[in-house]
C-alpha cells in the first residue's frame, strides 16, 4: 500500500474484512433477543460438555438444575436467601462503582459488618440470659455497631483517594485482610474448643425473629426496600446526579461546583454503610455465626453483577438472579450425578463467557466487507474488478 | 513482565521435578513394605438394607482435601459392600460451616434420608439445630463434642482411638531411634523427635503425646520437640516447620497436618518419617516409616444398620482397634528399624487383650510434669461457656482419654515435649 495514486483507492484497499462500529443504542427488543439467544447458546453448549464429558442424558441434567434452585420449600428459600445477600452486596457497592470508584473491598466491609454484628452478640449473651438487657436493645446496638464498622471500613480509602489521590482498588482490596485476619482473631478468642466457625450455640442471642416463616425473610424484604431505594437514589436524587457527574468527570463536575472529595467521601459512606446493614443481616438473620469465608466471594461477583447491569437496580435483579440459580442447580447436579464442584464451575463459566460476550454485540455492530469475503474464497476476478472500478 | 514471570515459574517448576526425581527415585532393589500389621477390616453386612433407605453425606470440602477423601473413601467402601444404589447415597460436597449446613441436612432429610452424616469439626452446631427441626432423622456428626450433653436423642457424636494408632507408629519410631543410637549415628541423648503440629488443640496434642509415648515405650531417652503451623492444610507451612526442626536437631518426624509439606522435606533431607491419613511411601520410599489413620467405614456401617433395625445410635461413639476403626499401613522395611513389625504386632495383641494403656500414669519415668507423675487431672470434657474443666480424667492408673467422650480431651504437655511455638 506504499504510495497510494490517490485518497480513494487508499480508503479502499485499507477496508478491512471485518470492521466494528460502536451501537448508538441498542433497542429493548433487540437486547432481549441477543441476550435470549446468548443464554440458549450457552445451555446448549453446556448440555453438549455435559453429555461429552458425563454421559448424562443432558436433559435429565437440566431438570436437576431447576431441582436445585426449586426442587423444595428449603431450596426455594435457600435461593431467595442467596439472591436477597448477592443482590444487596451488589446494590451496596454500586453507588461507588457509578461513580467509577473501584472498590474492591466489599468482601472486607461486609465482613466487618459480620465482625461487629457477632462482637455484639458474644459480648452481650450473659446480659440477655440474666434479664440485666432487652433482646430488642442487643439487635439495635448489633445494627448499629455493624452499619458504623462498614462505614469506617468503606470511609478509609476514601479519604484517602480524596485527599491524597492513593489508588482505591489496592487500598480497598487490603482492607478485606485486615477484615479477615481479625476474625481469625475474634475465633480465637470467642471460640477455645478450635473451632473455624463461631457458631449458634456461643453466639446464642440477637437473632432476628422468623415470624415462623423463614429466618431469612427479613433479609429478603430489606434487600428489596434497598433495590427500590438505590433505583431511586440513583435516577432521581441531586446525590445520584452528582454521583453520575463524577463518574463521567471529575474536571465537569468540579467546573459547575460539584466538591469531589465530598461526594467521594459521602458515597463511599453509604456503600460502606449498606455493607455493614449486609454483614448484620448474614450474622443476625442468616448464618448465626462466623467465619472468614462467610460472605464467600459474593463482595467480588457483586462488582460483575452491577456492571452486567450497567448500575440498574431492577437488571442487577435479573442478574444476580441468573448468577444465584446457576450455582444452585449446578451444586444439585454435581451432587445427584456424582461429580464434583469443578463440574458446576465450568457450566457456570461457559453461561457467564456467553452473557459477557453478548454484551459486545448489543454495544457494537460488526460489519463484513463482502467483496473481500470474495476475494478471501479465490473469486480474485471480482477484487479486481473492484480495484478497476476504485481507479 | 508476564512473559518473564512465566519463564520463572517454568525453571522453578522443572527445577521443583528435578529435585523431587533425584530425591525420590526408584526403588527397586529395596525391601519395600510389609503387609499392614493393623488393616481395615472386610465389611460384612449383618442385615437386609429395603431398597427405600437412604442415607446423606454433608462434606466440608471434596476428595481434593486428605481429610474428606478419608471419609469419601469409607462411605464409597460401605456402600459397595452393602451393595447400596447411588439413589440410596447422597453426598453433599464443599458444604461450608454455616446455615448452608444446616439447610443441607434438612433437605436430605427431606428428601427421605433416615441418616445424614457430617464430617466438620464446624458443622456441629448446625447439624444440631437441624436434629432438633428433624425429631424423625437420625444426625451423625464426627469430631464434636455436643452429642453426650446435648440431650437430643436423635443426635450423635462420633470419633476413633487413633491415640492407640498413633502409639503403635510411635513405637516404629522409637526403634528407628535405638537402631541410630547403636549404628552410632547419634548419642542417645540426642534422641530428638521433631512433630509438625496443626493447632494446640486436645485433638493434636493428644495425637502428639501418644506418638511421643509409643517412641518412649522403647526408646526411653527420646524427647520431642514441636512446631505448629495454624492451619489444617499448608504445604509450605508445614515444610518450612519440618526443615526448621530437623535444623533444630530433629533426627526423625511425625506430624499432624493433611498436605505433604512434611513429608517430603523429610525425604530431601533424608530423615525417617511417620505420616498420617494414609501412607506416603510411594512419594517418599526412603523415608516413610509407617503411617495411622482413622478407619470410617466400622461407623457407616453401624449407623445405617441400626437405622435399618430401628436400634438406636450411641450418643457418643468412640471406635478403637477391636471395631477396626483405627488402622496402619504397611512398615517399610528400607527404612524401619529390624524387628519393628513384631513389636508392633506384639503391642496390637496387648491393645487387643485390654492390658496396654497408652497414657499409662502408674509406669515409672514415663508421663510426668515437671517431674512429678500425674495423679489427678480435671479435663474439660463437657462444653460450657466458661471451659470449665469438669471431670477427672485419670482412674486406674491411667489417663482415660476418649472414655468419657469420643473426642479427645489430653491437653496436657508432658516432660520431654517441648512446643517451639504455641501461638496457634
Amino acid at each position: 500500500m506504499k504510495n497510494p495514486k490517490n485518497k480513494e483507492q487508499n480508503a479502499e484497499v485499507r477496508e478491512p474484512l471485518i470492521h466494528i462500529t460502536k451501537r448508538d443504542m441498542s433497542t429493548v427488543k433487540r437486547s432481549i433477543t441477543v441476550r435470549a439467544i446468548a443464554i440458549l447458546a450457552a445451555l446448549v453448549l453446556a448440555g453438549i460438555a455435559t453429555m461429552l464429558l458425563t454421559k448424562n442424558n443432558p436433559i435429565k441434567v437440566y431438570a436437576s438444575f431447576f431441582e436445585g434452585a426449586f426442587g423444595s420449600s428449603t431450596q426455594v428459600w435457600s435461593t431467595m436467601k442467596n439472591l436477597a445477600l448477592l443482590l444487596g452486596i451488589s446494590l451496596a457497592i454500586t453507588p461507588a462503582y457509578r461513580m467509577r470508584f473501584w472498590n474492591t473491598g466489599a468482601e472486607g466491609q461486609v465482613l466487618i459488618g459480620c465482625l461487629a454484628t457477632a462482637f455484639m452478640m458474644w459480648k452481650f449473651n450473659t446480659s440477655i440470659e440474666s434479664g440485666s438487657m432487652p433482646e430488642w436493645l442487643l439487635i439495635l446496638l448489633m445494627l448499629v455497631v455493624a452499619v458504623v464498622s462498614g462505614i469506617i471500613w468503606g470511609v478509609i480509602p476514601a479519604i484517602f483517594k480524596a485527599q491524597w489521590g492513593t489508588n482505591e482498588t489496592l487500598f480497598t482490596l487490603m482492607m478485606n485482610y485486615v477484615a479477615i485476619q481479625l476474625i481469625e482473631y475474634f475465633l480465637k478468642v470467642a471460640d477455645r474448643s478450635g473451632s473455624n466457625t463461631v457458631g449458634p450455640t456461643i453466639l446464642r442471642h440477637g437473632w432476628l425473629p422468623e415470624f415462623g416463616i423463614s429466618r431469612y425473610l427479613i433479609g429478603i424484604i430489606v434487600v428489596a426496600l434497598l433495590t427500590v431505594f438505590m433505583y431511586i437514589y440513583l435516577r432521581y436524587s441531586k446525590h445520584g446526579y452528582e454521583i453520575a457527574v463524577v463518574g463521567e468527570s471529575e474536571n465537569t463536575a468540579r467546573y459547575i461546583g460539584i466538591s469531589v472529595k465530598k461526594v467521594i467521601i459521602r458515597t463511599m459512606a453509604l456503600s460502606g454503610a449498606l455493607c455493614g446493614l449486609m454483614g448484620f443481616l448474614i450474622v443476625a438473620g442468616n448464618t448465626h455465626s462466623i467465619d472468614p469465608d462467610l460472605v464467600a466471594g459474593r463482595g467480588f461477583t457483586a462488582i460483575m453483577v452491577s456492571w452486567l447491569a450497567k448500575f440498574n437496580p431492577l437488571y442487577m435483579l435479573l442478574t444476580s438472579f441468573l448468577l444465584v440459580f446457576l450455582s444452585q442447580g449446578a451444586t444439585e447436579v454435581s451432587t445427584s450425578f456424582g461429580l464434583n464442584d469443578d463440574y458446576s464451575e465450568i457450566v457456570t463459566g461457559i453461561i457467564l463467557f456467553f452473557i459477557i460476550g453478548c454484551e459486545f454485540f448489543l454495544n457494537y455492530e460488526v460489519h463484513i466487507n463482502r467483496s473481500r469475503l470474495a476475494a478471501i474464497f479465490g473469486r480474485k476476478p471480482a477484487a479486481d474488478e473492484a480495484e478497476k472500478e476504485a481507479e | 513482565m508476564k512473559k518473564f514471570l512465566a519463564l520463572f515459574l517454568v525453571a522453578v517448576m522443572t527445577l521443583g521435578c528435578m529435585t523431587m526425581f533425584a530425591s525420590c527415585g526408584d526403588n527397586t532393589d529395596g525391601k519395600g513394605m510389609t503387609e499392614s500389621p493393623l488393616p481395615a477390616p472386610e465389611i460384612k453386612g449383618t442385615v437386609e438394607i429395603p431398597a427405600e433407605f437412604k442415607i446423606g453425606f454433608i462434606f466440608l470440602h471434596d476428595e481434593n482435601s486428605t481429610y474428606d477423601a478419608n471419609f469419601i473413601n469409607a462411605a464409597n467402601a460401605v456402600k459397595k459392600a452393602l451393595n447400596l444404589s447411588d439413589d440410596q447415597v447422597i453426598m453433599k460436597k464443599n458444604i461450608a460451616e454455616s446455615d448452608d449446613c444446616y439447610n443441607a441436612a434438612i433437605e436430605l432429610a427431606d428428601k427421605g434420608c433416615k441418616v445424614v452424616f457430617a464430617d466438620s469439626f464446624g458443622h456441629e452446631s448446625f447439624m444440631l439445630q437441624a436434629a432438633q427441626a428433624r425429631p424423625d432423622t437420625e444426625f451423625c456428626h464426627a469430631t464434636g463434642t455436643l452429642a453426650h450433653t446435648a440431650g437430643v436423642p436423635n443426635y450423635h457424636n462420633a470419633f476413633a482411638n487413633i491415640y492407640e494408632g498413633r502409639y503403635l507408629a510411635g513405637i516404629v519410631a522409637g526403634l528407628k531411634l535405638n537402631e541410630m543410637i547403636e549404628n552410632g549415628t547419634i548419642t542417645a541423648d540426642k534422641a530428638v523427635m521433631g512433630y509438625v503440629g496443626a493447632f494446640t488443640y486436645a485433638e493434636v496434642i493428644s495425637g502428639l503425646t501418644s506418638t511421643y509415648l509409643g517412641a518412649k515405650s522403647v526408646c526411653p531417652s527420646v524427647t520431642m520437640k514441636v512446631q505448629f503451623t495454624g492451619s489444617w492444610y499448608a504445604e509450605d507451612l508445614e515444610q518450612e516447620a519440618a526443615t526448621a526442626l530437623i535444623n533444630a536437631g530433629a533426627v526423625l518426624m511425625s506430624q499432624h497436618a493433611d498436605s505433604m509439606g512434611a513429608p517430603s522435606a523429610c525425604e530431601i533431607a533424608g530423615v525417617p518419617d511417620v505420616s498420617y491419613n494414609g501412607s506416603t511411601f510411594d512419594a517418599c520410599p526412603e523415608t516413610f516409616l509407617v503411617s495411622s489413620a482413622i478407619n470410617w467405614a466400622p461407623y457407616f456401617q453401624l449407623i445405617i444398620e441400626s437405622a435399618v433395625k430401628g436400634e438406636a445410635i450411641p450418643a457418643d461413639w468412640c471406635g478403637g482397634i477391636k471395631e477396626g476403626s483405627v488402622v496402619l499401613s504397611g512398615i517399610n522395611e528400607d527404612a524401619a528399624a529390624e524387628g519393628s513389625l513384631k513389636a508392633v504386632e506384639d503391642a496390637i495383641a496387648e491393645f487387643k487383650a485390654g492390658t496396654l494403656h497408652v497414657f499409662d500414669t502408674s509406669k515409672d519415668n514415663f508421663i510426668t510434669v515437671n517431674g512429678q507423675k500425674l495423679t489427678t487431672y480435671m479435663a474439660d470434657v463437657n462444653t460450657d461457656a466458661n471451659y470449665e474443666k469438669d471431670t477427672e480424667a485419670i482412674k486406674n492408673g491411667y489417663f482415660a482419654e476418649s472414655e468419657y467422650r469420643s473426642a479427645p480431651y489430653f491437653d496436657l504437655t508432658i516432660d520431654g515435649i517441648e512446643f517451639l511455638n504455641s501461638k496457634f
